[in-house]
Formats: C-alpha cells, structure tokens, sequence
C-alpha cells in the first residue's frame, strides 16, 4: 500500500517542454481526470490536459506507464506540456486535486531503486540524490515561505493548539474542571484560524516567484552605469543612457528571465545629495522599491572603487536582503571580470561583509554571466534540484489539507457532531499545518493541557 | 540450591502486570510460575481503589477481549461504576469503576488458583540466573532471598516501585517498596549492573482517612450509574455483583492551600530531598496550590475502600509534606472537620528503566528471555501495568515455544499506543494513558474491544473457546444486520411523511439504503427499525452498528493512513543496528535514532526530528544490505 505522489519532473525554466509525472495506486485515476481516459500503454497520445471545471489548462502529450513496467515500478503518469512554470503549476495543482501529494526530494527514484527497478549499486547514487535534494529543498522552503506567510501560519497554530487545548482536555478528563469550549467561541475561534490559513494560503499563492518574478534593484550613485547594467540585463534599450549623470529620475520596472527565471528588475535614480525636489522625489522611491526588493546589487565605477559616498549607501540597504556590489566599466579599468577568488566569507564574498561582488562591464557584457548565475543562486533558482515550485507546492498542499480540515471541524461544530469528531478534524489540520512549521506532538499537546488547567486527582 | 522443577516462565512480581502475565503466559501453553513477597497480596491496588477512566477502560476492555481477568474481576468486585463522556461520542466514552479492594484481591487470587499451568510460590527475588555466550546474555532463572534458584527460559519482570523504592513523608524517608512492603533493593543493585539505562519517578498517594469520622451530609453526593455498566462482556447479572454505593465530592479550600503554604518548607519535593519525576498530570495537593495558585479550590473525591471497612481514599490530595501538616490540612476540608487519618500520604521514588531498551515484545534488547513489564518501564496505573502484563506474559510463552512475539498495532488497540509509545519514544514521567495520545482514537472504542482482538486473541490461545464462541455469535449477528440493511433500500415514497419526518429529520434520498441513513448524526437505530424493522433486539449490538454508521466516513478516512502504517511496522530494523553507516543520515538524526532504537520503520519514523527524507535513507540503506525479504520491499514506500 502506497500512496499516489507527483511533481514537475523537468528542471524550471528551461527548455519549451514541462513535465508533469505521477506514481502510485491513483495515477489511472489522475490521468481519467486530467486527460479524459486512460491514455494508450506506452505510446504518445496526444492530449488535451483538463481543470476541474473542463477548461483546458495546456495541451500536450500524455503517456501511460502501467507498472510494474515504469521507471519507478508503479503506475505512472507523464503529462507533457509546453512549460511555462505558471501552466505548469495550475496543471500540477490539478494533479494533486485528484488525490497526489507532491513528491519529496528525490523520491521517484527512491521508489524505483525500493521496487527492484534500480540496480544495488545504484543506492549509493538513490542516497546521495536524497540528501543533496533534501538539503536543497529545505533551503527553498525556507524561501519560499516569506516573512509574513510563517508569521501567519505560526499564529494559525498558535490559536489552533489552543483550542485543542481545550477540545482534548475536556475529551480526556470529563472529571476534572477543564471548561467546555462554549460552541459560539469555538465557532470564532476556529473562524480566526481559518482566517490566518486561507490568508498565509492566499500570499503563498500570490508571493510567488514564479508569478511576480525576483525583485532586483539596482541602486549606486549618478552616472556609475545602472540604466546600463539594466538594459544589458534585458538585452534592449529600454532606459535612457546618456553621459549626463542624473538622467534616470524615476525607478525603472522590467521583466526579464535569465535561464528561465524571471526577474524583475529597477533601475533607480542616482544616489547623492541633492536640492532638487525631482531628483528627491526619485530618490525616496529608490529606498521605498530597495525596502520591497528581493536582492539588491549595488553598482560603483571600477575606476574609483568604493568611496566613502559607496559606503553611505551600502551602509542604508538592509541587511536582510542579498547584496550584490557591481564593480562596472571594468573595460575601462582592466581588471578581470567575474567574482573574486576566496575572501573570508566564502566565493564570491567581500571579506568581513555580507556582500558578494562581481566585476563586469555593463558596455561590453563581461562578467554579466557570473552575475546572473549569482542571481539565480541568491533566487534560490537552481535547476539541478528540483526548484522553488515544489517547495511551494508542498507548502500550498499543506495549507489546502489544513482548510479542507478546518471546514470540516466547522461544519461538524455547525451540525452537531460530537467533540471527538471535532477534535479529530482539528488533530488533521494541526498535522498538515505541522508539515511547514514542524511537528507538535501529542505529548505537548498533553504538556499544554497540564499546564493550562489542574488535572489530576 | 535449585528448586526441582523447570519452568517455562517465571514471573516475578504480584501486581496487576504481574498477575496478568502469569496468567497470559500459562493460557499460551506455558508452565508457569508466579514469584511474588506475599500472596496475600497479591492482586492489591496499591494506590487508589478505582479502575478504568477515560484511556484506562478502554486498556481494561482490550485486555478482556484477549481473555485477561482484570475487567472480570473489577465486575465481580466493583461497588460504584459510571460510563464517563456519557454525553459525548463513543469512541471517548469510558468505564470507570469503584472497587472492593480486598474482593478484587480474592478475585483475582481465584483466578491464578484455577489456571492450569500455573503455580505460585512466596519469596522475594533478589537476583536473576544469567548465562553468557556467544555474545550474547541470556536469563535462565531467579534466585530468591534464601538462595533458592528458580530455573527458567523466560522471566518477567514485574517489580513495581519495590525496585530501589524510597518513601517520602515530610523530610523523613525510607526505605520501602510501597507502605507496608519492604523494597527490592537486593534486586534492583543487581539490574542496575546490567546494560540497562536506568531512571527515578516519584508517584504518591493521600492519607487516608476513617469514613466514621467524615460528615458525609456536608458533602456531594456522586451516584453510580444504574444498572451499572461493566467492563467484560462475561460480567455476572447485576443482581449477582456487589452492593452498589455512592462517592462523595469534597472540596478544599483557601485555609487549606494556606496551611500547605506554610509547611511547603517541610516538603521532600519543594526542599530537593526528591530527585525523581513525578507526573505533570497528577500533581501532588501541594503542587496544585502552588501551580495554579490562583484556585480558591480543588475537588476531592472521596472513594470507598469497600463494603467491609469504613476506610475511605479521598483522592485529589496526594501529599508527602510531614504528618502534622496533613492533619492539619485534613481537618481544614469541609465536612473532614473531625477526620481521623488512618493512614500518612507519602511520595514514593523507585528505579525504572528506560523501554526504549525494549523490544515491542517487551523483552529486553540486552538480555534474551528477559521481559519487563509495569512501572519498572516508567509508567503508572494498573491498567497500564496490567496491559503490558499480558503481553509480555504471552510473549515469553511465544519465545519459549519458539513462535514469533505478537503486539498489537497502533490502529489495532491502546495496548498497541501504550507499547510503541514507551519502546520508540520512551518516557520521562510515569506514562499513563489518554485518548489523544491514540491518533486513531475513533476506531479503538470501548465498544468494539472484543472485534478488534478476540479473534486474534483465539488464535494466539490466550482467548478460550468458550469466549470465542460467544464473541463469535455476537459478531455474525452484527455482520448479518450490517449487510440486511446496506441492502435494504428505502423508497421516498413509501413512507409515510409524518413518520419519515420522525425517524430521519428530512426525507431519504432517491435510492438511499437504511445504512447510509443510519450514518446520518439525528438518525437512531431503534427509529429506524420503525421503517426497517425488525432489526436485532440486543441493546448493546444496536448501539454498536449505530456507532459504526456515524464514524463509517471518518473510519474510511483514515484507511490509507492505517495501511502506510502497517507497512511500514512490517519493516523491521535489526537489533544493534549501526545508524552511523547509513550514508547521509546526519549525525543528530543518528543520535536520536540511536536512542531510541526503534524496532520497525515505523517506530523510527515517529521519533521527533527523524524527517520522511531520513526515513527514506534508511529505507534504501536497509534495502540494500538485504534486510528484508521480497515480498516486504511492496511495503516499502507506503508515504
């Protein structure tokens, strides 16, 4: 007995196909659900993939792997779309409302290498996959799980344990003075629990990478060259470059994908003291868009290096955020491009700082690679694992179980049903919200009855 | 000197576990032998005279259903029984029951006397026959304290708080096992030489008062449920079973918590003199005053001893500060004005080893044959102890006989929770029971105890066939109702509408069948055999197949869970395994997995801080050294 997993299996980003896969007892019924039918044993079929509603959410093809012959030596499923990561997660969101849960790291082939599918001297290679993929994804969990998201979730649980407090205290020790929970408080009480999971599910949804892109701001004092790195970085004209500092006034927006990860870069006025109200103006909404930015690089003219005007601005970005320091115009200087070797902070690192620098020519295009893989490195963005989607992913199914079991607990309250079937929706929504902040076991759940009332005879 | 005879198992020990063990391992087949310091007392209640409760019925139901004899001789013995949660939903409705403390004694006395297989014999242990090779240690017998030896192939050991145990009054204590019963000292010197980890709990009792000197009219009065409820489905008829009496509801107040506040100074706890934990759940009087200080009061319920004494337990003032301030705080209750303590409360401290170094079959990792079961593996309650009991009394017999150990499964029973949570998890107060330590808490009911283990019970031998043949009847009568009446569809409009509207609250569906009407929340049995009558006239069958209908949907749902579960407990984890060359294992996982040593997948998966990605490495590990045979490795990936 296992259960059905799934997960875009192709690197994000890249290439002009995505791939959906899905193993496990249920993958028949995703396909009927996706595709419409069960497609052909192992032939192409080409495929309309279905939403909920009948409205089609990609075309592609769709391949049907019944197991024990499959790579993972269960039923598979592989939908094959056009990528685009917004399609592919609306169709993997589809997939896993037919009863998938999203894979973990690596776990397809940990199912293929259990059923006899990989050879014994593979598991080295099935162990190290785990690992590397398990660290990885822990990272871009932590990522994609913004500031205000687990701040949201955190208080879900808080309020949760608390009714729980009361709800199995009541259940286990009738004799003992825990008060019942009155229905029209639990009804306002599991109100604001839904309240803070439907929000933290809402923001996940929206703070979304994939969606809005990487925020990067390019900031630095007039004229160092930041409307340059910009329209370098989006390969056209788009801002004003003229040798006469002070030209951009106002904060530049531009969509670009590097490798298939979409950036959203501005370029903001030069930073220097100034009476002019304009250049204040746009000087204010320089910080204002640093204070929403993702990563921020920081650019100064190779020719001077870091001056003490650098330094002030440096010292005003936040430290929370990724820094990046540009040394620009390199073509004019010589030195080389790419990042230094070594410093004490590791790759890349300025010493004795939280900055990385780069040096390129914004002109020439030098050393612009090694910025945009430090870019996708910072954005968590790397297509050898298996990326922030499913990081996400997991994190938005866990948010759905959580309100799925909070509507439940709601309506048994509404209808009647017993406290123990109130507590057993409760007990699922604990588990499934467990699943982004950590697990709470029953023995705190006991500590925090114990604590809360006098139990005990 | 040896005693002449061979034993397949000894027990050691009198309590609830040990009594049970004995008893279990002699239904399995095995020639038994009881070791206990006094047959007089064995089967005593060494704390409150109460058994079941909320979690703990549900314990005593179970150990019934696989033919254990406490729930019986509670029935035969109990003098004030109520189902508690009566108001709420089965699956946390439980029995608890006032007992007759010297009639539960004599019950439970009648049936090691009457079990075949099984002799008893008074001495008290002072060390254990060990044998060594290979490797490997292994007990063969016990020697009491006038140096007869008892050979066996299987000893169980159930020592209580005898082991080290310590009593506390006021900043005096000694040496003791329980009031009245000198400690096991000799013994617990001897495990404590073992590789075992050893710890300290503390538990205690209240004084206890005489009932001739408490003016009853000034306190509450708590009536037994009538007819009583009972917790074996062999219980004797009402009118065979003892007088039935009432308890009574005492209440403390701020003059009291004020004279606990002024001898907290003279207290072993709140001065250091106890080291050993004591459960947050059943906090001392003096703990309570002080935890909760805000609390005008607490309730006491004073429970009756029995039919031939006066002696009375009010429970919920558990003490071990010095006797004058007991006294003191006694007289201090309302309607206690004038009691007359018969016996001091006291804290007792005793050794327990720690059951993570248990295996699920209770024997020990370290020494083979070796099993140990109630408090000496941390928890308290007769029921717990009694629980654990049989299964290692069973066990024992099983290795004996060379057959493969049985413990129930988490989904299976509370004997199931109790056993995993204590050998993966371990424990660090005395462990009781609760509901919601059992995640499926809606299939493991009082109700359907005998469904979900007699069969099994029957199997392993420890059920006799006469049980088995009455849980049989039973079974197939619910079996054929279930399946007359998902068969039975009821047409719309062939009811009449006023009744439809009595029985059902809203009209059938177009095609619904009397079952899925059932699993409606307003709809009762007895109604609807108005309609889809006649059904079957048995109250407590009735009330099962009702039981059934309302959880059938939360039961369904929890089906996957439950089948990854059993998946993953086949998969066992060998003894003495080397988590360190598990590649990518990090080293505080293999910390936490080397503590706990879980036996199976499973276990290993529910200690804290092993994350599904560490399981997966252990999984593929363990697959590639070959630690299981092929039709396990399906198992494998169950989520």
């Amino acid at each position: 007995m296992t259960d059905t997993i799934a997960a875009v299996s192709t690197p994000p980003g890249r290439g002009g196909i995505g791939i959906v896969r899905v193993s496990g007892p249920r993958a028949a019924e995703v396909a009927r659900g996706v595709v419409g039918r069960l497609p052909e044993p192992r032939a192409a079929t080409a495929a309309r993939f279905l939403a909920g509603d009948g409205e089609t959410l990609d075309s592609g093809i769709a391949l049907w792997f019944p197991g024990p012959d499959s790579y993972t030596g269960e039923d598979t499923l592989e939908l094959q779309g056009h990528g685009g990561p917004v399609v592919l997660d609306r169709v993997a969101g589809r997939v896993f409302s037919l009863g998938a849960r999203p894979a973990r790291p690596g776990e397809f082939t940990e199912r293929a290498f259990l059923n006899g599918k990989l050879d014994l001297a593979q598991a080295e290679a099935v162990a190290d996959l785990i690992d590397a993929a398990t660290h990885e994804a822990a990272r871009l969990a932590r990522r994609s799980l913004d500031g205000a998201l687990s701040d949201r979730v955190n208080a879900a649980v808080a309020e949760l344990v608390e009714i729980r407090t009361f709800v199995e205290g009541s259940l286990d020790f009738p004799d003992e003075e825990v008060p019942d929970l009155p229905e029209a408080l639990l009804a306002e009480r599991l109100g604001r629990v839904r309240a803070a999971v439907a929000a933290a599910r809402g923001s996940a949804a929206r703070g979304n990478l994939l969606r809005e892109g990487f925020g990067v701001v390019i900031v630095g004092r007039p004229n160092v060259g930041k409307s340059s790195l910009l329209n370098r970085l989006v390969g056209r004209e788009r801002a004003i470059v003229t040798e006469v500092p002070g030209t951009t006034r106002d904060t530049l927006h531009e969509p670009v994908q590097v490798d298939g990860l979409p950036l959203k870069v501005v370029d903001t006025a030069g930073l220097h003291p100034t009476d002019d109200p304009v250049e204040r103006m746009g000087i204010e909404r320089t910080w204002a868009a640093v204070e929403e930015a993702d990563a921020v690089l920081a650019v100064v003219d190779d020719r001077r290096g870091l001056e003490e005007a650098d330094r002030t601005i440096l010292g005003r970005i936040p430290d929370r955020l990724p820094r990046v320091v540009i040394h620009n115009k390199i073509d004019l200087t010589g030195s080389p491009a790419g990042e230094p070797e070594g410093g004490t902070g590791g790759a890349g690192r300025m010493d004795g700082t939280g900055f990385f620098r780069v040096r390129l020519s914004a002109k020439t295009g030098e050393g612009v690679e090694r910025l945009c893989e430090r870019l996708k490195a910072l954005a968590g963005y790397e297509p050898r694992a298996e990326g922030l989607f499913m990081a996400r992913r997991r994190h938005l199914a866990a948010l759905d179980d959580a309100l799925a079991a909070l509507d439940a607990a709601k309506r048994g309250g509404d209808e009647g049903a017993g406290s123990e079937l109130v507590a057993e929706d409760l007990r699922l929504a604990q588990r499934a919200l467990g699943e982004i902040t950590g697990e709470f076991t029953t023995d705190d759940l006991l500590g925090r009855i114990f604590a809360s009332f006098c139990i005990g005879k | 000197m040896n005693h002449p005879q061979v034993f397949d198992v000894v027990v050691v020990g009198g309590g609830h576990a040990g009594t049970e063990a004995a008893l279990a391992a002699a239904r399995a087949g095995a020639r038994t032998l009881l070791l206990t310091q006094s047959i007089e007392t064995l089967g005593q209640m060494s704390c409150n005279p109460a058994i079941g409760g909320i979690g703990k019925g549900h314990l005593v139901r179970e150990i019934d259903a696989l033919g254990g004899a406490m729930g019986r001789a509670a029935d035969r013995s109990g003098i004030h029984f109520r189902t508690l949660n009566a108001s709420r939903g089965p699956a946390v409705r439980a029995t608890r029951a006032q007992i007759d403390r010297q009639r539960y004694r004599m019950e439970i006395r009648r049936a090691l006397e009457s079990e075949p297989r099984l002799s008893l014999f008074q001495q008290s242990v002072d060390d254990l026959v060990l044998e060594e090779g290979a490797g490997r240690r292994r007990v063969t017998g016990a020697r009491t304290s006038m140096g007869l030896a008892f050979r066996a192939r299987a000893v169980v050991l159930t020592t209580g708080t005898f082991l080290g145990g310590r009593i506390h009054v006021g900043l005096g204590s000694y040496q003791g096992g329980r009031a009245g019963d000198p400690p096991a000292n000799a013994l617990a010197e001897k495990l404590r030489a073992l590789p075992f980890r050893v710890g300290r709990l503390k538990t205690g009792t209240p004084p206890r008062l005489d009932g001739r000197t408490i003016d009853y009219g000034r306190l509450e009065v708590q009536p037994g449920d009538s007819p009583p409820p009972a917790f074996s489905s062999s219980a004797p008829l009402p009118s065979a079973r003892p007088r039935q009496v009432c308890c009574h509801i005492a209440h403390t107040n701020e003059r009291t918590h004020d004279v606990i506040r002024r001898g907290l100074d003279r207290s072993p706890m709140y001065s250091g003199v106890i080291e050993g934990t004591g459960p947050r759940y059943c906090p001392s009087v003096e703990d309570k005053v002080v935890r909760f200080a805000g609390r005008p009061s607490h309730r006491i319920f004073v429970e009756p001893e029995g039919l031939d004494t006066t002696e009375v337990y009010p429970n919920g003032i558990s003490t071990s500060l010095p006797f004058d301030v007991q006294h003191e705080l006694v007289r201090s209750i309302e309607g206690f004005e004038n009691a007359v303590i018969t016996r001091p409360g006291y804290a007792i401290e005793y050794d327990y080893f720690d059951p993570r170094d248990l295996r699920p079959s209770l024997e020990t990792s370290a020494v083979d044959g070796l099993f140990f079961a109630g408090q000496i593996n941390g928890t308290t309650g007769y029921e717990e102890a009694a629980a654990q009991g049989l299964v290692a009394g069973l066990n024992a017999a099983r290795r004996v006989s060379g057959r493969e150990p049985w413990t129930p499964r988490r989904d299976e029973a509370y004997i199931g929770v109790l056993i995993d949570d204590l050998t993966s998890l371990g424990t660090s107060e005395p462990y009781r029971m609760f509901t919601s330590r059992a995640e499926y808490r809606l299939r493991l009911r009082e109700d359907n105890a005998e469904l979900r283990l007699t069969e099994t019970g029957h199997a392993l031998g420890i059920v006799d066939d006469a049980r088995h043949a009455a849980f049989r009847t039973r079974r197939t009568a619910l079996e054929r109702e279930r399946a007359r009446l998902e068969g039975l569809r009821l047409a719309p409009d062939r009811i009449p509408e006023v009744l439809a509207a009595e029985v059902l609250g809203r009209p059938p569906g177009h095609g619904q069948t009397a079952w899925q009407l059932l699993r409606r929340p307003e709809v009762r049995y007895a109604g609807l055999m108005r309609i889809a009558g006649p059904g079957i006239g048995d109250p407590e069958l009735a009330a099962q197949l009702e039981i059934e209908a309302k959880y059938a949907g939360y039961v369904e749902r929890q089906e996957d869970e439950v089948a990854r579960t059993r998946a993953r407990e086949a998969l066992r984890i060998p003894d003495g395994f080397d988590y360190s060359a598990v590649r990518g294992l990090s080293a505080e996982v293999c910390e936490k997995l080397a503590l706990h040593r879980p036996a199976t997948i499973g276990q290993a998966g529910r200690v804290a801080g092993v994350t599904p990605a560490a399981v997966s490495l252990l999984l593929v590990h363990l697959k590639r050294f070959g630690a299981w045979p092929a039709e396990e490795r399906k198992a494998a990936h169950g989520g």
